[in-house]
């Protein structure tokens, strides 16, 4: 081994860039060919997803395995078609087993998931194990299609594989619409008369086609992580399925090249971990950053919300205050409001700076007051507030004493269209239910927020 | 054929029969609770485990081995469980992402590291138990020791005896948790508690199971007996008899094929479980078959008369 590097003394940069200049033509094809492979496992795998049959892609993979060697053991060959033929025709066993044993049988369907992988992935690698004892040629390389090896694909697996993703893009976009109803309503598509049956069959299909044709790059085991793990990054971004679906295509394609030059820089490298890994970091990366729905931008957005209701619980305060003295003392200091309302003193110092800030309340010799602003803006909250209160006391039946908490929660969310609804159905809408005047709807109020 | 049965047959066919004993039980208990997807997931990313153990303490003995494995079945179901409450993803599509990954990080570990490690991509698929015999545990220093048998034997003994004492201890509550799940909580019993414990059971028996089967038969044996008592039982403790029952007819049909066909030992043992399930369900079918073409000849006979 030391002999032949030093002949050879080619760097991990320079593999790379004979990566990209495409010196060896196979890599063009190989790189092509996984792309592929990325994209449309991703894209049939949604419809996995959506059917809530996330880890059926695991079970299929495994299930392809006996029909690999079986028909390696009958027609001795490694035509990349056989093998196909072979891997479909068993994984296909699998679904309807999958499919069979819950609905006639005791046994539940993870139990049916667990019991279809694990024995067709035994069957197959007892007829493996077989092989690999028997005297035949070229039997070599049947087991890496347990974890995949994309530097090890001929010209003619990639032809096929070329093929059956294509296939199997062009068919969920033909048919697009209809997998997408049945994905979302099943029994709507029912009731107007679509064959659930046949396009729930296509879609089998599909999804058989697709694990099957990616044995050889991601292997057996790991199949599942490619057809669950987009979609389950691409769902973080987007609401729309069209969305999500190129999304996910997207994120297929990306992990797809990173593994294959990992198994050009590593040929004794498995390429399906590697796909699996690439594909968590982007689950992971959107998981926390994407814009939408990620985890961070769920965090940021609670902790505004608590904040802007710190900042208006205060102005709610300061006006109940200003209410309480009849107007004469405009000048409430810490201690006046913490007597109304229960805050620790170093948020309320913190709010009450970030409500200066915001020119809603000055601060005064004797403590601090609303400006006009913040007078408004508290008007506007304290008459929300009391409007629901009335609401649930007239149209709900609830008593006064039960009306307050719910008030100071919605009070924070209404908005101007929900008030104004509020005002059109109550027929007092002069005070609340614990006597206080509901404030009149300032001319300007409404405007900011 | 097993008139010429030697020594390091019988070694391999008690470990075997422990394995399948030990996973049988705890199967039982996956099987019960819906679980089984999440016994599927922990014995794969055991294997990260055994890794990650390994190259930090740099020895593969059983308390490093049990304490890697049992911290990373954890996290997995640990893992799981928050992604789905967290990210709001269908439980089992949370399950299959932390799993694949986890198994992924394990399997290029071991290729990194092959030469080190005792490990290779095989032996991750199928365990070694024709290896077992050859790796024993001496008494008393490797020249004027005495040889008590091979290690793999002694770890999954242990963790045999460690399932049937928790198994008898637990008994009441595994039983009212399996079957009346909410119950359970009305009762007071700390179901998080046991769900963990349990998956701890699931994290030592495929860690001990792992150098005679491999990380991925291991899920056989876990859930196929299970199922085939399930299909038979009436009550907890006939499904737990039936099922050790199952897994050992599996064991014994198992080895002889592999004898017969030169087959992987712990692939045919597997594959038998299969079968033997198959065969219930097929003659169950049969039965439910019958009865009502007699039920429907009777119902015939009641009307014509």
């Amino acid at each position: 081994m030391e002999a032949f590097t030093l002949l050879e003394p080619t760097s991990t940069w320079d593999t790379l860039l004979a990566f990209w200049r495409f010196e060896d033509m196979n890599v063009l094809w190989v790189l092509i060919g996984s792309i592929l492979l990325g994209m449309s496992a991703s894209v049939i795998g949604a419809f996995a997803f959506l059917r809530k049959r996330s880890l059926i892609g695991d079970a299929l993979a495994h299930a392809a395995l006996p029909g690999v060697m079986m028909a390696f053991l009958l027609f001795q060959t490694r035509d990349p078609l056989i093998m196909f033929l072979g891997a479909v025709t068993s994984s296909f066993i699998g679904f309807f087993l999958i499919d069979w044993l819950p609905k006639n049988t005791k046994i539940k369907p993870d139990a049916a998931l667990a019991i279809t992988l694990s024995f067709f992935f035994a069957l197959g690698l007892m007829l493996l194990s077989f092989i690999q004892g028997m005297d035949v040629s070229n039997k070599s390389g049947l087991d890496k299609i347990l974890f995949g090896q994309a530097a090890a694909m001929t010209q003619a697996d990639i032809k096929l594989l070329a093929y059956v993703t294509i296939t199997i893009l062009i068919t969920v976009a033909l048919f697009f619409q209809k997998l997408r109803l049945i994905a979302f309503n099943r029994t709507y598509a029912k009731t107007i008369g679509m064959a659930v049956n046949f396009y729930e069959l296509v879609l089998a299909l599909l999804i058989v086609m697709s694990v099957v044709v990616g044995l050889q790059l991601v292997g057996v085991v790991l199949m599942a992580a490619v057809l669950l793990t987009p979609i389950a990054a691409a769902r973080f971004w987007s609401n729309e399925l069209n969305h999500i679906l190129i999304l996910s295509a997207l994120l297929g394609a990306v992990s797809a090249i990173i593994s294959t030059q990992v198994s050009y820089l590593a040929p004794a490298m498995p390429t399906g971990p590697w796909m699996v890994v690439s594909l968590s970091l982007l689950f992971i990366l959107s998981l926390f950053f994407a814009p939408q729905k990620g985890l961070l931008k769920r965090h940021l957005e609670h902790k505004q919300l608590r904040q802007k209701v710190a900042e208006e619980n205060i102005l709610r305060t300061l006006y109940k205050l200003v209410e309480r003295n009849q107007q004469d003392q405009q000048d409430f200091n810490q201690s006046d409001i913490q007597a109304l309302r229960s805050v620790p003193t170093e948020s309320l110092q913190k709010t009450l700076k970030t409500l200066c800030k915001k020119q809603l309340i000055e601060s005064s010799a004797r403590g601090f007051r609303l400006t006009k602003n913040g007078l408004e803006l508290a008007t506007q909250l304290t008459r929300r507030h009391r409007l629901w209160e009335n609401y649930l006391n007239e149209q709900a039946e609830l008593t006064p004493e039960q009306v307050h908490k719910q008030a100071e929660r919605i009070e924070h969310i209404l908005t101007d269209s929900q008030e104004q609804q509020l005002q059109a159905e109550l027929t007092n809408a002069d005070s609340d239910p614990h006597g206080n005047p509901i404030p009149r709807q300032t001319a300007t109020s409404g405007g900011k927020r | 054929m097993f008139s010429d049965l030697g020594m390091n047959d019988i070694w391999i066919l008690a470990t075997a029969s422990l394995v399948a004993a030990s996973a049988a039980l705890v199967g039982v208990f996956l099987i019960l609770r819906k679980q089984a997807l999440i016994g599927d997931a922990i014995s794969h990313s055991v294997l990260l485990g055994i890794v990650l153990a390994f190259l930090l303490t740099d020895s593969r003995s059983l308390p490093v081995m049990l304490t890697g494995a049992v911290l990373i079945g954890l996290l997995t179901a640990w893992l799981s469980d928050t992604l789905h409450r967290v990210g709001k993803l269908q439980s089992d599509a949370s399950i299959g992402i932390v799993f694949t990954l986890f198994f992924a990080v394990g399997v290029i570990l071991v290729s990194l590291y092959a030469g080190q490690i005792d490990l290779d991509q095989e032996c991750v698929l199928y365990g070694e138990i024709a290896f077992v015999p050859f790796d024993t545990i001496y008494i008393g220093g490797l020249e004027d020791g005495t040889d008590i048998g091979p290690r793999a034997f002694w770890g999954i003994s242990i963790v045999f005896l460690i399932v049937l004492i928790s198994i008898s201890l637990g008994f009441k509550r595994l039983e009212t948790i399996a079957f009346h799940p909410n119950l359970a909580v009305s009762l007071g019993i700390n179901v998080v508690f046991w769900h963990y414990f349990l998956m701890t059971l699931v994290s030592i028996t495929t860690v001990a199971s792992f150098d005679a089967v491999g990380a991925i038969l291991v899920v056989a044996l876990l859930v196929i007996p299970a199922s085939s008592a399930y299909l038979l039982a009436k009550s907890l403790k006939t499904m737990l008899w039936i099922a050790v029952a199952y897994s050992q007819a599996a064991v014994l049909i198992g080895y002889s094929l592999a004898f017969i066909l030169d087959s992987s030992i712990s692939a045919s043992i597997a594959v038998s479980a299969g079968l033997l399930l198959f065969i219930t369900i097929i003659s169950l079918q049969i039965k439910r078959f019958y009865q009502r073409t007699q039920s429907i000849e009777a119902a015939h006979k009641a009307v014509n008369e």
